[in-house]
């Protein structure tokens, strides 16, 4: 109907490239996002490694000053927008449908978007190095340094319109996962039967959905300013300044719990499963993780101790940021008791759980030093915060991520991995991230400040940047073995069982990998844990049907697929094209903006499946 | 046996776990998001209230008639909207597209009623009778020190542009974000008014569910309306807020 | 070691002395199955205990190297463990408590994460443990038990907030007031109560408040001098301010704490602590006007200063003379002070030099490099005679 008015068939491509770019399966778009941000991940990392071997020596001019400032903005940029949000983002995919029961997500095509269209802000965010002007002024962007008479080339306007892409992939994304989570479970699934993982994901895609309008509108008045000369944050018109970070951390601090919740409801699915024991208090940690939720949104102010908010402001946000180290201790002491009385295997998914553990208690221990506003000023804008957000993201969010990667690349893949390769990665990885980020508590407190490019000889901070230098190696190395593990054997590894670690959640009940259409038959949920309950209670529990993958299954049951299709990719290529035009040419822009338009036209009128039966892949 | 639960095939007729369909669920948590879009907008807004360090203000530019009035059409255009979607579910069609053309036409003189007072705004002149110079504003006091002995009236184009001070960048920034909202909407409905006329297969009282969709946006975008009428207009001229 | 504890257990088995043959059997067939059992006990004990003691052993090695590590910055001249003024101590205890309540918490964490994966390693793969589903008394326990110690926390938190909000003196009542702005990449200091207008150096009495008044002219800024006080930003548009007092005469070394473009790691200055006496006898020297060079090279340096070649005077002040420019820091005593280049490198003829002949090398992106007719490509390089005169000139501006 509406493809013959726009001329253009809907896509059949089982495999091959093409299956890849119209996919609307979220378990490819899971591995895309996976793929994708692990590659940027390693860009990140590279910046880090020439930010770490600039600072390995007093005195040293390895890298320029503006190169060295593009560094740092690049890196926390790039690991936190297209390295650890989208990570977050592949196991949404990957895991959640498969958690709850479903087929797919409830808009399929919606998510192939969200992945298209981070894909074209990493492009537009990355290019700016290609085209010799990233931006410069620190992943937070205070005005008004960013401000077009202090910063008059393009890097801040290549930071605004990727984090404005950015944005709409975000949201598209954390929109489809509220309505999934909430209306695709399996009949029997009540929210207090989700998996802990579900439940986080749902909290984090609300966060989402809030947060990032604030920095949505800061990001757009910073570009007014820019652009065509309003008056946001120019202090000569009565602006203030101060406005910018208001608006930032308004986003910001909820942003770091985006970035931490999945990480601890990834590690909240691999303890129990490495235990064999169900997570202790499910409610409390369900409960805990809504209230760090909500009380994210009343400490913005603890990034601005020393603005000059006034005591009073500066007491009350210190109160409240202490008050949430309540909720994030109630999840690591659950946790432990999870262990406790539990049958412990150290296999590399359950290391990496520990881990996080061990190093995310340090990182938050470390935030509740920052939270006391006094010790705070000593602290601020020194190396003492860079260990403490490392501690969190790397020691936090990242080992829980390389946990869940390990954990679920048996049913992603198909394949095993390495074991001892895996353990070996664990060890030489949290030896190094030790090494690299525990000396930077003492550069901070010996008064080393952040996002310097150079520091002096006698000034007592030698030791601790070698040392730093050394272990950001080693971590480096560490990922080489990742990789390796990896890539090798998800070609050419052993073939996984469906149920290798003998797991709690549905996931675990189809074959590795899952078949398209996922569940042969949609479960019916009785208790939390089903698939657990399932195998080790004899009771009155129903006995599954064979796991999925047989392909005369496809013959004896109506399932009907959502179909793939071209319009979410060439939405999000127009959406490029605009940025792109936004800030170099105004025609490149304005055909950006058409094709959009067309796509956004042509999507409404495609139907989620042919009509024609013959044009079905299934 | 269970339902397969992501078949789409037939639209709205998919069982979900709560009863609600998938979209509207999604306009929703869509509606949110732009709702802590416009308070921002709004709380920059109220930040820089009276911080303007020269040109225009709130008293020297509004007309609380005429913005009044353009309200008015607005809310009008949510009356004839619930109306319109009334009309087809009882598949009332021909009153349907009555009723949509006019929530179009409403909508669509609302944002005329805008470019009007943003081209206002930027052309503004401040006319002085030297002969009457009581209660004047700030700037009709500055522009009154040109009323020198001999000279009965004084004519002075200040105009208000975003560039020109904080009040005009943040007020036409958040009252253009809300006209691109009702540009937006009144595209999407005459879309579906279109359509309905050329393609009546596509707009029937089965798929009221579009229309729906339509109208949820539509009444956000009125009531974001109400407050920034409320909270820039109103508290703009009145003593004391 | 067994045989004994096993026997006395066994003995009101053994009892009847006459059965003794007969039981001897059994008893030596129960002797030996405990004697196994006991053993295995044993081996796993001392498995359990090597494994224990390897991992105390690794710990107190990790523990020892990092508190050697962490002691040798000690002495660094921007420590804030080694505090001279009320100020920075009461922040500095603050985070005393905190780090001791943080060891606390850690050890308690770390060790019962490792005890639990030692005590429940898993034994065998059949073995399913008991599926304990939680225990609300635990939840609410360890939920209050730490906002308890949080809202301890508190106290000493919000004290310490208005501490250093509030100076004790305000400046009617004898605090010294300085105003600092922040340039990029420089700091411009005047004392309103004396009239002392100068850069990138201040001098205070010890044992007196020292309240300073924080602005900025471009970007966010921050002043910090760790020995002394925790930092406040400097925000263009805005009024912020600190305090701090020094107990002790000396210098104490500052920097920018907030990033402010492409020179923020060179924006630095310095603090002099001294006497009152030593204090007012700078005040003084600072307002007082420079003489006229004698030496010729001193001399020749000034016309180069003031004339076109040099082009100093555009954005350089020197009091008394023409040069009356204010875009870059004052030098009418620039001599005087310990640093230049706000902070950077001492205060030499041979560094003055080197920074009059490429400055840029010294601090890149300093606007007197990008900005200055002087260093541009159109024009002639300054000669090692004319940075000699220039800087013996500079020189004389004690």
């Amino acid at each position: 109907m509406a493809s013959m008015v726009f001329a253009i068939p809907r896509p059949v491509h089982p495999t091959g490239i093409w299956s890849w770019i119209t996919t609307i399966d979220h378990k490819r778009i899971g591995i895309l996002y996976g793929v994708t941000a692990f590659i940027l991940f390693l860009s990140g990392g590279v910046e880090a490694l020439l930010i770490r071997a600039q600072l390995a020596l007093p005195d040293q001019n390895l890298v320029t000053p503006e190169v060295y400032n593009q560094l740092f903005t690049m890196h926390g940029t790039t690991m936190i927008f297209l390295a650890i949000m989208p990570l977050g983002a592949a196991f949404f995919n990957f895991v959640i449908p498969l958690q709850i029961g479903a087929r797919d997500v409830a808009f399929p095509r919606l998510n192939a978007f969200s992945y298209w269209t981070f894909l074209a802000g990493a492009i537009i965010l990355k290019s700016s190095w290609l085209l010799a002007d990233a931006p410069n002024a620190g992943w937070f962007a205070y005005s008004p340094l960013t401000g077009i008479q202090a910063n008059p080339t393009h890097g801040i306007d290549l930071w605004v319109v990727s984090l404005q892409v950015l944005g709409v992939a975000s949201l598209a994304a954390a929109f489809n996962f509220i309505v999934t989570i909430v209306n695709l479970r399996a009949p029997g699934m009540s929210l207090m039967r989700m998996p802990i993982f579900v439940w986080m994901s749902l909290i984090t895609a609300i966060l989402l959905v809030l947060a990032f309008p604030v920095i949505t509108v800061a990001l757009f008045e910073l570009s007014l300013d820019r652009v065509f000369g309003f008056n946001f944050f120019v202090v000569a018109a009565g602006a203030n300044p101060v406005l910018w970070q208001h608006l930032f951390w308004v986003f910001g601090h909820p942003e770091v719990y985006i970035l931490i919740l999945p990480a601890m409801g990834i590690v909240s699915e691999i303890l129990p499963t490495f235990s064999k024991k169900p997570l202790f208090g499910y409610p409390a940690v369900v409960l805990a993780g809504a209230i760090i939720a909500f009380m994210g949104w009343m400490v913005w102010s603890h990034h601005m101790f020393t603005v000059g908010l006034g005591p009073i402001a500066n007491s009350v946000f210190a109160i409240t940021t202490m008050a949430i180290a309540v909720p994030t201790g109630v999840k690591v002491l659950n946790w432990i008791a999870t262990l406790w009385g539990g049958s412990i295997s150290f296999r590399t998914p359950m290391l990496f759980a520990l881990g996080f553990i061990a190093m995310f208690t340090i990182g938050g221990i470390s935030g509740v030093m920052h939270a006391m506003a006094p010790s705070d000023a000593q602290q601020q804008d020194t190396y003492f915060i860079v260990a403490h957000i490392h501690y969190v993201l790397f020691g936090g969010a990242i080992f829980a991520i390389m946990a869940g990667i390990y954990y679920w690349f048996p049913k992603f893949s198909g394949k095993m991995y390495n074991e001892s390769l895996g353990k070996l990665h664990f060890w030489i990885m949290t030896i190094g991230f030790n090494i690299s980020f525990f000396p930077m508590h003492f550069a901070g407190m010996y008064g080393m400040p952040r996002r310097i490019y150079i520091y002096n000889e006698g000034m007592g901070w030698e030791i601790y940047n070698m040392l730093s230098t050394v272990g950001a190696f080693m971590m480096a190395f560490s990922f080489l073995i990742f990789i390796y593990n990896i890539v090798t054997n998800w070609r050419n590894g052993e073939d996984a069982p469906d149920d290798p670690w003998d797991a709690r959640t549905l996931e675990w009940s189809i074959s590795s990998p899952p078949p398209e259409y996922n569940f042969v038959n949609i479960p019916v949920v009785k208790t939390l844990d089903d698939w657990w309950n399932t195998k080790h209670e004899d009771s009155d529990h129903l006995p599954m049907p064979a796991a999925g993958g047989s392909e005369d299954a496809e013959e004896h049951h109506d399932i009907h697929l959502p179909q793939p299709s071209y319009w979410p990719i060439i939405l999000s290529f127009g959406l490029m094209l605009l940025g792109f035009g936004f800030i170099y040419n105004f025609y490149v822009g304005g055909l950006g903006a058409a094709i959009a338009m067309i796509a956004v036209y042509a999507w409404s009128f495609e139907p989620v499946n042919d009509p024609e039966p013959e044009n079905n892949n299934h | 046996m269970a339902h397969d639960v992501a078949s789409a095939t037939h639209g709205e007729h998919e069982p979900t776990t709560t009863g609600l369909n998938h979209r509207k669920m999604l306009m929703w948590a869509f509606l949110g998001s732009d709702c802590m879009f416009f308070g921002s907008l709004i709380a920059t807004y109220l930040v820089y209230k009276n911080r303007s360090i020269t040109g225009p203000m709130p008293i020297d530019v509004f007309d609380i008639p005429v913005t009044t009035v353009s309200t008015f059409v607005l809310l009008m255009s949510s009356m004839s909207m619930v109306i319109a979607y009334s009309m087809l579910t009882q598949n009332k069609m021909k009153a349907f597209r009555i009723w949509l053309g006019t929530t179009v036409i409403l909508g669509s003189t609302f944002v005329g009623f805008q470019v009007f007072e943003f081209r206002t705004f930027a052309n503004h002149e401040v006319k002085i009778d030297c002969a009457h110079m009581e209660d004047l504003t700030v700037l009709e006091q500055k522009v009154a020190e040109k009323c020198t002995p001999g000279v009965h009236h004084v004519e002075e184009v200040v105009p208000l542009t975003p560039r020109v001070n904080l009040f005009g960048t943040t007020f036409f920034t958040l009252t253009g974000f809300h006209g691109a909202h009702v540009t937006l909407g009144v595209i999407w409905l005459t879309s579906i008014l279109l359509l309905s006329i050329f393609r009546p297969k596509m707009v029937t009282p089965e798929r009221n569910l579009d229309l729906d969709l339509a109208a949820l946006y539509w009444h956000f975008v009125d009531i974001v309306w109400i407050v920034i009428f409320t909270v820039v207009y109103l508290f703009g001229v009145f003593e004391g807020y | 070691m067994t045989i004994i504890p096993t026997y006395v257990i066994l003995s009101p088995v053994v009892g009847d002395i006459n059965s003794l043959e007969s039981s001897s059997k059994v008893i030596t067939k129960k002797l030996i199955t405990l004697w196994v059992l006991g053993h295995r006990r044993l081996n796993k004990f001392k498995a359990n205990f090597k494994f224990a003691r390897t991992l105390f052993v690794v710990l107190s090695l990790l523990v020892v190297s990092v508190f050697s590590a962490s002691c040798v910055g000690f002495g660094s001249s921007q420590s804030t463990f080694e505090v001279s003024g009320p100020v920075a101590q009461n922040q500095l205890n603050l985070f005393n408590i905190i780090l001791v309540l943080g060891v606390i918490v850690f050890v308690i964490v770390e060790a019962a994460l490792i005890y639990v994966i030692i005590k429940f390693r898993r034994k065998n793969d059949d073995d399913i443990p008991e599926q304990t589903h939680g225990n609300r008394t635990l939840e609410i326990t360890w939920t209050i038990i730490p906002a308890l110690i949080l809202i301890i926390a508190a106290i000493p938190t919000v004290s310490g907030v208005f501490f250093a909000a509030n100076p004790p003196l305000s400046a009617d009542e004898g605090a010294i007031v300085v105003e600092a702005t922040g340039h990029q990449w420089w700091f411009e200091f005047d004392y309103p109560q004396y009239g002392v207008h100068t850069a990138n150096e201040i001098h205070i009495p010890v044992d007196t408040p020292v309240i300073i008044n924080l602005r900025s002219d471009d970007v966010i800024h921050s002043f910090w001098v760790p020995k002394l006080a925790g930092k406040v930003d400097m925000i263009p548009g805005n009024k912020n301010h600190l305090w701090f007092q020094a107990d002790e005469a000396g210098e104490y070394l500052g920097q920018c704490a907030e990033f402010c473009g492409v020179a923020h790691a060179n924006m630095r200055f310095r603090v002099v602590a001294e006497s009152m006496e030593d204090f007012t006898a700078w005040t003084e020297h600072q307002l007082s006007e420079p003489q006229e060079p004698i030496e010729p090279l001193a001399s020749q340096g000034k016309s180069l200063f003031m004339g076109a070649r040099g082009g100093c005077m555009a954005c350089h002040q020197v009091r008394g003379t023409n040069a009356m420019g204010k875009i870059g820091p004052d030098l009418t005593h620039v001599a005087s002070r310990t640093t230049l280049a706000a902070g950077i490198t001492k205060n030499t003829q041979g560094n003055l030099k080197s920074w009059i002949r490429n400055p840029e090398k010294i601090k890149p992106g300093n606007l007197m490099s990008a900005n200055a007719p002087i260093y541009q490509e159109n024009s002639d390089e300054l000669t090692e005679a004319e940075i000699s005169a220039l800087a013996a000139y500079l020189g004389t501006l004690k």
